[in-house]
């Protein structure tokens, strides 16, 4: 018998091979390796499961897990998934592919990435969309080095103080190893100083600008006069977007900027505590050759059918290795197939009423909240789509607010201060979930 | 694969008026306060299609796509064993899906406890003392791995090390991770049989040296026996040892990278363990280090509280971060869940049977193809195409001509060590009835490429397309559905 379902060879097969290879053993095929360096006693893990045994196994983890009803967002929001798209992401044929190296028998692998591709340039107004970046924060960290690479000499970049820490924390990372100065530019009640801009603009040695839209604090900027402002000094103006919200807010290409990057989750990707999420990256044509990543492009095959491959690869590390305008090489890949069901079947209508359902039901929530007195506005006047941030009123604290939603299931948001919070809607809040969210703050 | 390619994209089945997704209407009699300046104006032109056309549409597309699910896979450096079905299951039963990443941790002990088991478990395999997850991908993890190492000096107030040392065998990746963490690459060469040459890495090692990466066994399936001695120099010289885990699996129950004197390494857990490539990705590359380099690993970590709960930490050592929270969370279930389903004993025995394969196939088609180096491979082996360099066939030739029969084409051109490398890593999960027929087939190839050459060359015939024109796509690059009309 075989030792093992995923291993099918017997012994039978084993001396059959071995034989074959001239080898005595199995153990003889390893003769190069020093005895020194063998594993001397059995891993320490445990013996193996069947499958009964796993279920109950990963049953008591998922015990020890607790589904909350989700007000929280921070760049990570709660959307609905139409059941095909985890039904058609899981076809084996596109799961356990491999990067689409062989174009004559991986047309649906190219052919999905290009359907993105395209999505993403319609949702950004942008022109060129690579084949997916790890997630929103690689995804701004890769534009700023792509801002840097663009520029001749000029290693400094601007980050406004509203792009989301976690965001900023990458992108600082990922600075710092190549050499680029990241300046912060100050918050201003919620928002991008403008003064601060201009004068941190003024020594006319800045590569790239980045900022969010929304903003961390679920405010909707305007970035009127910032991109001009940029392109007199040839510097990039870099937008760190959530997809969906694309659909209703201003986009990148509409403001003028050079790079839309930024975080994809909130195309009905699952919460999946953390991941696997969609970075994506798109750029205006005259950038494409500074894009990382892989790129799918149209073609046609010898007989004039049209066909996708993977093109302008001289860019990337198998070709041009430390030369290369990033090391990235998998990606989210079926992440981005994901995002092209999903934006068929929500269609622009679909994503405007999701934008619509959150945005109505933050607005309801930040109005009924603050007319508790328990807690009121932390940037009052401030547009928001569908996430805002409060200020407890004392001597009500983020802590305490927060855990008393917590007892009643309802993940209350996200502590900003000891006495501020940011609170997400969207279309799976009912307004039910909002009036237990309000009527718990209200019992405080 | 059937000849028939389904072409169509999404955007030509839009239908003006359909829509694929209901939402519910809700009143919440609110009005906005978003100023018009503040919207869209420009329309978005998305797909308009039902759902039944959406299905249909991606159900027809996937048939025109190979996955091991459908055949096999022998590309070299990818590691294409199956993906069990159970550990796709798996990821359902966690009941992850509906956790936000900033629940309070007290609600995700269950999430946290995946996270921890598969480091755990990682190190033992790798002979480390700690590791973390959250790099996203292989290429990711060499970043992260380096970035730590870039730590480890500063902390120890040496600036100078700004140099990593990269052997010409090396994935593309090594390179341009190190050129990425602030690196210049110092390339040492391979001798005639595919090791490190020692001497010429000996003479590279002084106080500019921050790290040398290897991937053991190397890219041409060849291990370096010369890495104790190879240990011993990097650290006499105060540079640390990295490792790239691309080509662990044939490691599995033989040998841990901890114990060859690495001090670094990442895993790539869609090859090593198991979880599907998804065309691209979603991956994971793990980083391990051995102890006294803990505290570089970059923020947020998972740690183990007094009272046996788990909470998410953010050091003060850390380099850094390089994910916005914990990585590709789904993937870990599905690695813990093939290491479990595996367990201790059927892990050990996954190296040496993916190397019988490997050497299976080597032995039986050798008298036919090149092999420029001779002796027993590990888990893969490079071919320099046929040996009968007179028909004119190539590598790509005879890639091409795989595909006809149901194959995937190896791994070639890779690596840059000879022209015409054809890299061939069968995996442990392959029958021997799978490799006879593939041995079949390549025999047959080489036979044609004699007697009629230019029927070798001229395929693929069977596949959904023929040879796309790879040049018109990079001359006139047309990247969206807008920019084809």
């Amino acid at each position: 018998m075989s030792a093992h379902r995923y291993l099918p060879h017997t012994q039978a097969d084993i001396e059959r091979m071995l034989e074959r290879c001239g080898a005595a053993t199995l153990d003889s095929l390893y003769a190069d390796v020093p005895d020194t360096l063998r594993l001397k006693k059995p891993y320490e893990l445990p013996e193996a499961m069947t499958e009964p045994e796993l279920q109950r196994y990963f049953e008591a983890l998922a015990a020890k897990n607790k589904a909350m009803t989700i007000f929280a967002g921070g760049g990570f929001y709660h959307h609905y998934t139409p059941a095909a798209t985890p039904s058609l992401i899981s076809r084996s044929e596109f799961l356990t592919a491999y990067t689409p190296y062989q174009p004559e028998i991986s047309q649906g692998t190219l052919q999905y990435i290009f359907e993105y591709q395209s999505m993403m340039c319609a949702l950004t107004g942008m022109d060129v969309s690579n084949a997916s970046m790890y997630d929103g924060a690689t995804a701004t960290a890769e534009a700023i080095i792509m801002a840097v690479n663009s520029a001749r000499r000029k290693r400094r970049v601007l980050i406004s103080a509203t792009v989301a820490p976690a965001v900023a924390q990458v992108a600082a990372t990922y600075a710092s190893a190549a050499g680029i100065t990241l300046e912060v530019i100050p918050e201003d009640c919620g928002i991008t100083s403008r003064e601060a801009f201009e004068e941190m603009m003024g020594a006319g040695d800045v590569a790239g600008v980045v900022v969010a839209s929304p903003n961390y604090f679920g405010i909707v900027e305007d970035y009127s006069g910032y991109a001009e402002r940029c392109h007199a000094d040839k510097a990039l103006f870099i937008m760190n977007c959530h997809a969906s919200s694309l659909a209703t807010l201003r986009t990148p290409g509409e403001w003028g900027a050079d790079i839309a990057c930024g975080e994809a989750q909130s195309l009905g990707m699952p919460l999946n505590y953390g991941g696997p999420y969609l970075g994506y990256m798109c750029c205006r044509q005259t950038l494409m050759r500074k894009l990382p990543g892989r790129i799918v492009g149209a073609t046609t095959d010898e007989h004039g059918q049209r066909s996708f491959v993977l093109t302008l690869q001289a860019r990337e590390q198998h070709i041009r290795r430390q030369k290369a305008t990033s090391n990235i090489c998998s990606n989210q890949g079926i992440m981005t197939l994901h995002a092209a069901i999903y934006l068929s079947l929500m269609g622009a209508e679909g994503l405007r009423k999701v934008n619509k359902l959150g945005h109505d039901a933050a607005h309801a929530l930040a109005e009924a909240l603050c007319h508790t007195g328990k807690v009121k506005m932390k940037y009052p006047d401030r547009p928001f789509l569908n996430e805002f941030a409060i200020e407890t009123v004392s001597p009500l604290d983020a802590d305490t607010m927060l855990s008393a939603l917590a007892n009643e299931g309802i993940l209350g948001g996200i502590k900003l201060t000891d006495d501020s919070i940011l609170v997400a809607t969207t279309e799976m809040c009912t307004p039910d979930d909002v009036k237990r969210y309000v009527s718990t703050v209200k019992n405080m | 694969m059937n000849k028939k390619l389904y072409s169509p994209l999404i955007f030509e089945l839009s239908h003006p008026g359909r829509h694929g997704a209901d939402l519910p209407d809700y009143d919440y009699g609110t009005r906005g306060g978003l100023g018009s300046h503040l919207l869209r104006t420009t329309a978005l032109e998305l797909p308009e299609t039902d759902e039944p056309t959406v299905v249909r549409h991606y159900t027809n597309s996937s048939n025109n796509n190979f996955g091991v699910d459908t055949g096999f896979y022998p590309l070299g450096s990818c590691t294409m064993k199956y993906n069990p079905k159970v550990n796709e299951a798996m990821v359902n039963v966690a009941g992850i899906a509906p956790l936000h990443p900033a629940q309070p941790t007290s609600t995700a002990q269950g999430a946290l406890k995946i996270y921890r088991t598969l480091e755990k478990y990682l190190a033992e395999i790798g002979g480390m003392a700690e590791f973390t997850l959250n790099p996203f991908a292989g290429a990711h993890g060499e970043y992260t791995g380096l970035m730590v190492i870039r730590a480890y000096h500063l902390s120890r107030g040496d600036e100078t090390r700004q140099r990593v040392i990269v052997p010409d065998s090396a994935h593309g990746t090594n390179p341009a991770s190190a050129a990425m963490a602030g690196f210049e690459i110092v390339e040492v060469k391979s001798l005639a049989d595919g090791t490190v040459d020692v001497k010429d890495l000996r003479s590279k090692l002084d106080e500019t040296i921050a790290a040398v990466m290897m991937t053991n066994p190397n890219t041409v399936g060849m291990f370096e026996k010369a890495i104790p001695e190879i240990a011993e120099a990097v650290h006499k010289a105060g540079a640390l040892l990295y490792y790239d885990g691309a080509n662990l699996n044939p490691m599995l129950g033989v040998a841990r990278p901890g114990d060859m004197g690495f001090d670094v390494m990442h895993i790539n857990l869609h090859k090593t363990f198991s979880t599907p490539h998804g065309g691209g990705g979603p991956g994971a590359g793990p980083v391990g280090v051995r102890k006294g380099l803990e505290q570089f690993l970059p923020n947020p970590r998972v740690i183990e509280k007094e009272d046996g709960t788990l909470d998410i930490d953010f050091g003060d050592d850390a380099f850094g971060r390089v994910s916005a929270w914990l990585g590709n969370f789904t993937v870990y279930i599905k690695a813990l869940a093939y290491i479990l389903t595996l367990g201790k004993d059927g892990l050990a025995q996954v190296g040496p049977l993916a190397t019988l394969n490997a050497n299976y196939v080597m032995e039986s088609l050798k008298d036919l193809y090149e092999l420029p180096i001779a002796g027993p491979c590990k888990h893969e082996f490079v071919f320099d195409g046929l040996r009968d360099k007179s028909t004119g066939v190539t590598t790509l030739n005879i890639a091409k001509a795989l595909l006809d029969h149901g194959f995937h084409a190896p791994t070639i051109y890779f690596p840059l060590l000879f022209h015409e490398s054809l890299m061939i890593e069968p995996t442990e999960t392959e029958t021997p009835e799978t490799l006879d027929a593939f041995i079949a087939v390549m025999r047959d190839i080489a036979q044609k490429a004699k007697t009629e050459p230019d029927e070798v060359k001229g395929a693929p015939y069977t596949t959904p397309i023929s040879h796309p024109d790879e040049d018109e796509a990079a001359l006139s690059p047309k990247l969206t559905y807008a920019q084809l009309k």
